[in-house]
């Protein structure tokens, strides 16, 4: 009995500590490197939802939540995981939000995170070999953003309703632009229509008139470029553009910032295009609550605050901050049933979770967590109409 | 059959293209071909001086755009173009004096003069990203076409469209007026004359009363300028990004190879052949067979002999046949 009581003491001890403990949170995006112009508003998204869990007081009596910024690089492997190891062996981060590239994100997953136990959800990592059916990642890895398999269809359900049966597609030569290639490629041929080139560029040339001299002599009524924009896949566009060997493109997430509007302009007029997004309510609260800071509508934004409050939400359900612990209950606050959440509405979902209540976590992105814990998936259709980015429709 | 529509089509993807790179290839190759043949090592600095001098042109660029100045149609990087050439030279002859007289002095043996010019490689990229950063810089302005695709198709009604860049004609010209000058340069005027005296037998040179150290502080001012122009010049027509030039060394060192080390004239033969070699070997020729064959015997693959991904590696076949088959080069240069 005495022993009970002295235990039970000592278990209220800890959790009085824990209560009041300062809980880090790695955010590892490439804030150098070819996706550096996204990166920036996407951190600042991530940032909010742990601001806003701080300052409502209420995750695990009181507990604050503070960010630790790395960069993933977006391409060197090893430069992210050695960001990586440091966030949790000396940081000693709590989660990871993060990280944004495909390919670092596999390395980071599997050298550093699922050795460490440590979770990680990733806002914008959409290569379909991240799906780990088979538990590979022990459970540790969720993502914000859908599989490219699943862009691959939207894609193909675009051009099709653009009537466009031919096209020619470049690749930007890593996990990312490959993935989404073949998949695009598998399910545009399975749709009826004809790729008559599959062909990978480097990134970081000065010069692409070879590689488009090529994509010109396949031939095709549209020309697909899952690229980066800060790369290869402006310089694929612009030498394209230059020789006359394509009029209209069509822009995969990677190519879509205002970048791609600021290049170009009007001389990509009727090219279309689609990435991450949704038109649920969740996305104008975003913007409403984000106000003037940041762009709120930049790509993989909204996901970078849905994924950072995933962490901090089931962190809440499971009642501690243990990775070990929280990462059953992702899946939990991410799906029904409970009360719908949206982005300002954290401190709320707090409380629910509290209580002992359910919530389902809808966010600014319409999050709805399938297979082993990847976004559903909502797109934003583009088109350039008048040298803008324009939105089409949502699907 | 369509052959009009087929000449248009490989002159807008490999005959145009491949004269400007040539042409580039061409300068730089001259480059490395005159410090090979005066001064007697191969110098693997000349990239990163191309990218020094290509940097500061950027740079006089950027403030004569802020000050308002611009050259009409074409791009005020030729109105920074003498400022660099300058600046370069000042970069060349500094290095000369701190590091090469040394190993000159010493008589040091050729391979290392190249292990030396390796360290000032180093010393010089390092210095290019340290002022302007590693990422790609935009610097052209004025008009980007002297004839686009558009009003190609427009003005003769072909299928194809063919587009000039002005920065490619810029190239053509450049060059052709760079050469001419260095052509004028070392066969009509005294201190050529004694440049190539240097370069042909060295003691003899001496003997006749020839200055070394005023032939060799020419010569770096020469291939200053050289250097500058051929990096300027690459970097209107494709665009400025510091670790580029590091990879051009390649194709370059093949070009003064294959047409002879210490030979100007196979410098620029050399670059010709390298740059067509490189864009026909990876060009994928569907498009132009399609018009230039009988329908029968249309072509349903691309007609890629090496995918776009081995373009370096064309130059390293060209240059290792040569020095397999003919090691002194195109033009009976010296051998390496």
């Amino acid at each position: 009995m005495k022993k009970l009581l002295l235990a039970s003491a000592a278990g209220a001890l800890l959790a009085g500590a824990a209560s009041a403990e300062e809980i880090k949170l790695g955010v590892i995006l490439g804030f150098t490197g070819p996706i550096e112009s996204l990166t920036p508003s996407m951190a600042d998204g991530a940032e909010l939802a742990m601001k806003e869990v701080s300052d409502s007081g209420k995750l695990l009596g009181g507990s604050t939540v503070a960010s630790v910024r790395a960069d993933s690089t977006c391409v060197d492997a090893a430069a992210a995981s050695a960001a990586a190891e440091r966030l949790i062996t000396s940081e000693g981060v709590k989660g990871i939000m993060g990280a944004d590239c495909s390919g670092v994100t596999g390395a980071i997953l599997n050298n550093v995170a699922v050795a460490n136990g440590v979770v990680m959800v990733s806002p914008s990592a959409t290569s379909p070999g991240l799906s780990h059916a088979n538990n590979e990642d022990n459970g540790l890895f969720f993502r914000t953003a859908p599989s490219d398999a699943r862009q691959g269809v939207v894609m193909t359900e675009v051009l099709m309703e653009e009537g466009i049966k031919e096209v020619a597609v470049t690749y930007t030569n890593n996990d990312y632009g490959k993935g989404l290639a073949d998949s695009f490629q598998a399910a545009f041929e399975a749709a009826g229509g004809s790729v008559t080139i599959n062909a990978a560029h480097e990134d970081g040339k000065a010069d692409y008139s070879a590689e488009v001299g090529a994509l010109a002599s396949a031939g095709g009524d549209r020309l697909v470029v899952a690229g980066y924009v800060d790369q290869g896949g402006s310089g694929i566009v612009r030498a394209a553009i230059d020789t006359g060997a394509f009029d209209t493109f069509h822009f995969p997430d990677g190519m879509i910032s205002a970048k791609l509007q600021e290049n170009f302009g009007d001389e990509i007029e009727g090219s279309t295009g689609q990435h991450p997004g949704t038109d649920s309510p969740g996305a104008t609260k975003f913007s409403e609550l984000v106000g003037d800071s940041f762009d709120a509508t930049s790509p993989f934004t909204p996901e970078s605050y849905d994924a950072a409050a995933l962490i901090l939400l089931a962190m809440q359900a499971a009642g501690s901050s243990d990775p070990a612990a929280y990462k059953e209950k992702i899946m939990d606050v991410a799906n029904a049933p409970g009360e719908q959440i949206f982005p300002g509405e954290l401190g709320k979902a707090l409380d629910i979770l509290a209580g002992g209540g359910d919530i389902d976590y809808v966010g600014a992105t319409a999050v709805e967590l399938i297979g082993s814990g990847e976004s559903a998936g909502n797109y934003r259709q583009i088109v350039i109409d008048g040298g803008k980015i324009e939105t089409a429709k949502y699907r | 059959m369509d052959l009009l529509n087929a000449l248009v089509a490989l002159s807008n993807f490999v005959i145009i293209p491949a004269i400007a790179y040539g042409s580039q290839l061409a300068l730089g190759a001259l480059g490395v071909t005159l410090i090979y043949g005066i001064l007697r090592f191969s110098n693997f600095a000349h990239g990163d001086t191309m990218a020094f001098g290509a940097m500061l042109a950027v740079l006089i660029t950027w403030l004569l755009q802020s000050m308002g100045v611009s050259f009409g149609p074409l791009p005020t990087a030729l109105l920074a173009l003498p400022f660099a050439i300058l600046g370069t030279m000042a970069l060349v002859l500094l290095t000369d004096r701190v590091v090469y007289r040394f190993y000159r002095e010493q008589k040091a043996k050729p391979v290392i003069l190249v292990i030396v010019s390796m360290g000032v490689m180093f010393i010089m990229n390092g210095l290019v990203r340290f002022i302007i950063g590693p990422n790609d810089q935009r610097f052209s302005d004025g008009e980007r076409f002297i004839i686009s695709v558009r009003e190609f198709k427009a003005l003769t009604g072909l299928k194809e469209g063919l587009a000039i860049k002005t920065t490619q004609g810029i190239t053509v010209v450049v060059a052709v007026i760079c050469v001419a000058l260095l052509f004028w340069f070392l066969n009509r005027t005294r201190t050529g004359k004694s440049m190539r005296a240097y370069s042909d037998n060295e003691d003899l040179a001496l003997l006749s009363g020839i200055n070394p150290e005023r032939v060799v502080m020419y010569t770096w001012l020469i291939v200053a300028a050289l250097a500058t122009t051929a990096g300027v010049l690459y970097g209107l027509d494709k665009s400025f990004k510091p670790f580029v030039y590091f990879q051009l060394l390649l194709p370059i060192f093949a070009a003064a190879i294959v047409g002879g080390l210490g030979s100007p004239l196979g410098a620029i033969a050399g670059g010709f052949v390298i740059a067509f070699s490189e864009v026909t070997i990876t060009y994928a020729w569907k498009k132009v067979l399609k018009y230039a064959m009988p329908e029968s015997l249309e072509p349903s693959s691309l007609v890629q002999l090496l995918s776009t991904d081995y373009k370096f590696a064309v130059s390293f076949v060209i240059l290792i046949v040569v020095l397999l088959f003919k090691p002194t080069g195109l033009f009976k240069g010296n051998s390496v």
